[in-house]
């Protein structure tokens, strides 16, 4: 790291030290991407400090405040219930949050793994996997999650397993192809003439290579895994009242955007739609940094 | 073309294999008793006992599966518990609210995204291009739902320019005589100009948020494939040529710039039929996602059921016609069949 820090580093700059130039390289040349980047921290501290910081309890109700617009004392107004929609939304960052991060955690896992399997040992293996993937990709990717979710029971856990479902053959197809185009090269010929393995090979040589690539991909899918989380509960799977969740905060709301109270699924749609727009922008910057071929 | 389309034909049927499969899969082989499923929550012992025989679930799974394939070929799909009809005729009923809200929203998108692409792409970097991109980047960060909401308080609550988001059609108005079972075409048939303006008043603005929804996919991909045709040789001889700029972009560079943008379409039918439920719910649409909401929060299976297999087979077959018009607009593809 202390390499990293010296400016001038010529021709003998470590991988490491290139990449962090480069970084810098894109975030001097793009600020939205550093912007992302600074959402993207506010977001994971409220997520952790969220509950402990937020100035109502966001489960309290208090009838005698119910529907009020903002106000100094109520920034986002309350609900019809008189609970302080700016605490909820706020509370609401670390259960959204959770989802998005295990359900790409678990789909990086299923279809990431069964990807690098598929392209570096080929025949069934690939046949297996990509008729699978391809079955998914089958079904409209919402209706199916749906289907999932109604199938294994009414739970956030399973609306997590849903949405790694539905983003499989995306995962799995990136990581076969990375995977395939690796597969005799010299560093693993060389890996595979000293005696290891092919399991082994696949962990420790072909696995690490295309993280990179992964983590682009994971980023990029953290916006749809949220969207898709919110869209579940928005129709009242997984997540329930009077859990505070953005989808559900909406769906709430939405009774009273026909009579003038906006501010009820306003909020929380606003909110929503940021994390989405910072998980995307921040997927696009992280893209250009592993990946600048592919910069658009 | 006829082999061609038969081709693509023999190809979807591994797909649809597949989908009936999953859709078995998804009731019967999955944690938890599906007899108690389909009895519903306040069932007895012995009623959930019946169920699973008349069911044929104390079958094995493989005789159980061919069941439920017979099941199938004879269109019957269950029973739904709450409304006590059969789930096929629902569905039929329901379908053409859904398909004429999806084909509009798609309309509207392409009307929308298609001119943006192109301008896009024929003036790099101008105001047009930005807004272009700034659009494509904010619509897939947009959740339909809200969307859909916010349209709804702007232009009904606010300015008062929409009828209420209820349905398809107001309570003053009678649906007209079904022919297609879409309301636009069926009262212009009907000759029903008072019906076709309610109806379409209904319908703009869930249509418009399943544009808006779809838009940055569409605009995306024709922006990308212009600015690569644009600056190939063909174009280039074409402008040497003298030919006018319109006849250069429109029928020179457009033509071949469709193709991409064709096999996009399958993504953006995968998200407006998903978006299509989540807008139904906000219009209080009466479709199929509709359908399938209310069973799912009545935890009745059989809808949802129906439901998912339903839009896995129209998606099928919505590919299906997009490879068949991809061998329309290429005639190399034709050859190649």
């Amino acid at each position: 790291m202390s390499e990293a820090a010296l400016p001038k580093q010529g021709v003998h700059s470590s991988g490491l030290a290139a990449t962090l130039k480069h970084a810098r390289y894109i975030i001097g040349e793009n600020p939205v991407t550093g912007f992302a980047f600074a959402l993207f921290v506010l977001i994971v501290f409220a997520a952790l400090l969220g509950p402990h910081i937020v100035p109502y309890d966001p489960l309290a109700s208090n009838t005698a405040m119910a529907l009020k617009p903002p106000s100094r004392a109520h920034w986002f107004g309350t609900d019809q219930l008189g609970r302080d929609v700016f605490s909820r939304v706020i509370a609401a960052t670390r259960l959204d949050f959770i989802i998005a991060v295990f359900s790409v955690a678990l789909v990086f896992l299923m279809g990431g793994l069964a990807g690098v399997a598929a392209g570096f040992f080929g025949g069934w293996t690939d046949r297996i996997v990509s008729r699978i993937a391809d079955t998914i990709m089958a079904f409209p990717l919402f209706v199916l999650a749906m289907g999932i979710v109604a199938a294994l029971g009414n739970t956030v856990q399973n609306i997590i397993i849903a949405t790694a479902i539905v983003n499989f053959p995306l995962y799995a197809r990136i990581a076969r192809t990375e995977a395939n185009v690796r597969r005799e090269a010299g560093f693993v010929q060389a890996a595979r003439l000293s005696g290891n393995g092919e399991t082994r090979i696949l962990l420790t040589q072909i696995l690490p290579n295309i993280m990179p690539i992964m983590i682009v991909q994971m980023s990029l899918t953290m916006g749809y895994a949220i969207l898709n989380a919110a869209g579940l509960s928005f129709i009242g799977l997984g997540v329930r009242p009077p859990d505070a969740e953005w989808g559900i905060m909406v769906a709430e709301g939405a009774a009273f955007m026909v009579s003038g109270e906006w501010w009820i699924a306003f909020f929380p749609g606003l909110v929503l739609m940021i994390a989405v727009f910072c998980f995307n922008l921040l997927g696009d910057g992280l893209r250009d940094i592993v990946d600048p071929q592919r910069r658009t | 073309m006829l082999t061609v389309i038969l081709k693509r034909l023999l190809i979807a049927i591994p797909s649809l294999i597949g989908v009936v499969i999953v859709t078995f899969l998804l009731t019967r082989a999955l944690p938890g008793d599906p007899a108690a499923y389909f009895a519903g929550p306040a069932a007895t012992k012995e009623a959930i006992q019946e169920v699973r025989v008349k069911l044929g679930l104390d079958k094995s799974l493989p005789r159980q599966f061919m069941r439920y394939v017979a099941d199938l070929a004879k269109g019957d799909l269950g029973q739904s518990l709450t409304t006590g009809q059969p789930v096929v005729t629902e569905i039929r009923n329901r379908l053409p609210a859904s398909a004429e809200l999806t084909l509009l929203g798609l309309i509207v998108s392409v009307a929308i995204a298609i001119p943006l692409g192109i301008f896009a792409a024929v003036k790099p970097n101008s105001w047009i291009d930005h807004t272009c991109r700034v659009m494509t980047t904010a619509g897939v960060s947009l959740p339909v739902f809200f969307t859909g909401l916010i349209l709804v308080y702007v232009f009904y609550y606010l300015l008062g320019w929409a009828p209420a988001p209820l349905g398809r059609l107001d309570i003053f108005f009678s649906p007209p005589p079904p022919v297609t079972g879409f309301y636009l075409i069926d009262s212009a048939v009907a000759g029903n100009v008072e019906t076709f303006r309610a109806a379409l008043n209904q319908l703009f603005l869930p249509a418009v948020t399943l544009g808006i929804f779809s838009l940055a996919p569409i605009a995306r991909m024709t922006r990308a494939s212009m600015l690569a045709v644009l600056a190939s040789d063909f174009v280039r001889t074409a402008r040497a040529s003298g030919l006018t700029p319109f006849t250069v972009v429109v029928t020179y560079a457009f033509r071949n710039a469709m193709l991409p943008v064709v096999t996009t379409l399958g993504m953006v039918f995968s998200f407006l039929l998903g978006a299509n439920v989540l807008v139904e719910k906000v219009f209080a649409w009466p479709g199929i996602g509709s359908y399938a909401v209310e069973a799912l929060i009545a935890s009745d299976f059989a809808p949802v059921q129906g439901f998912v297999l339903t839009m896995a087979i129209m998606y099928v077959l919505l590919n299906l016609a997009i490879d068949v018009l991809y061998g329309v607009i290429d005639p190399r593809v034709r050859l190649e069949g």
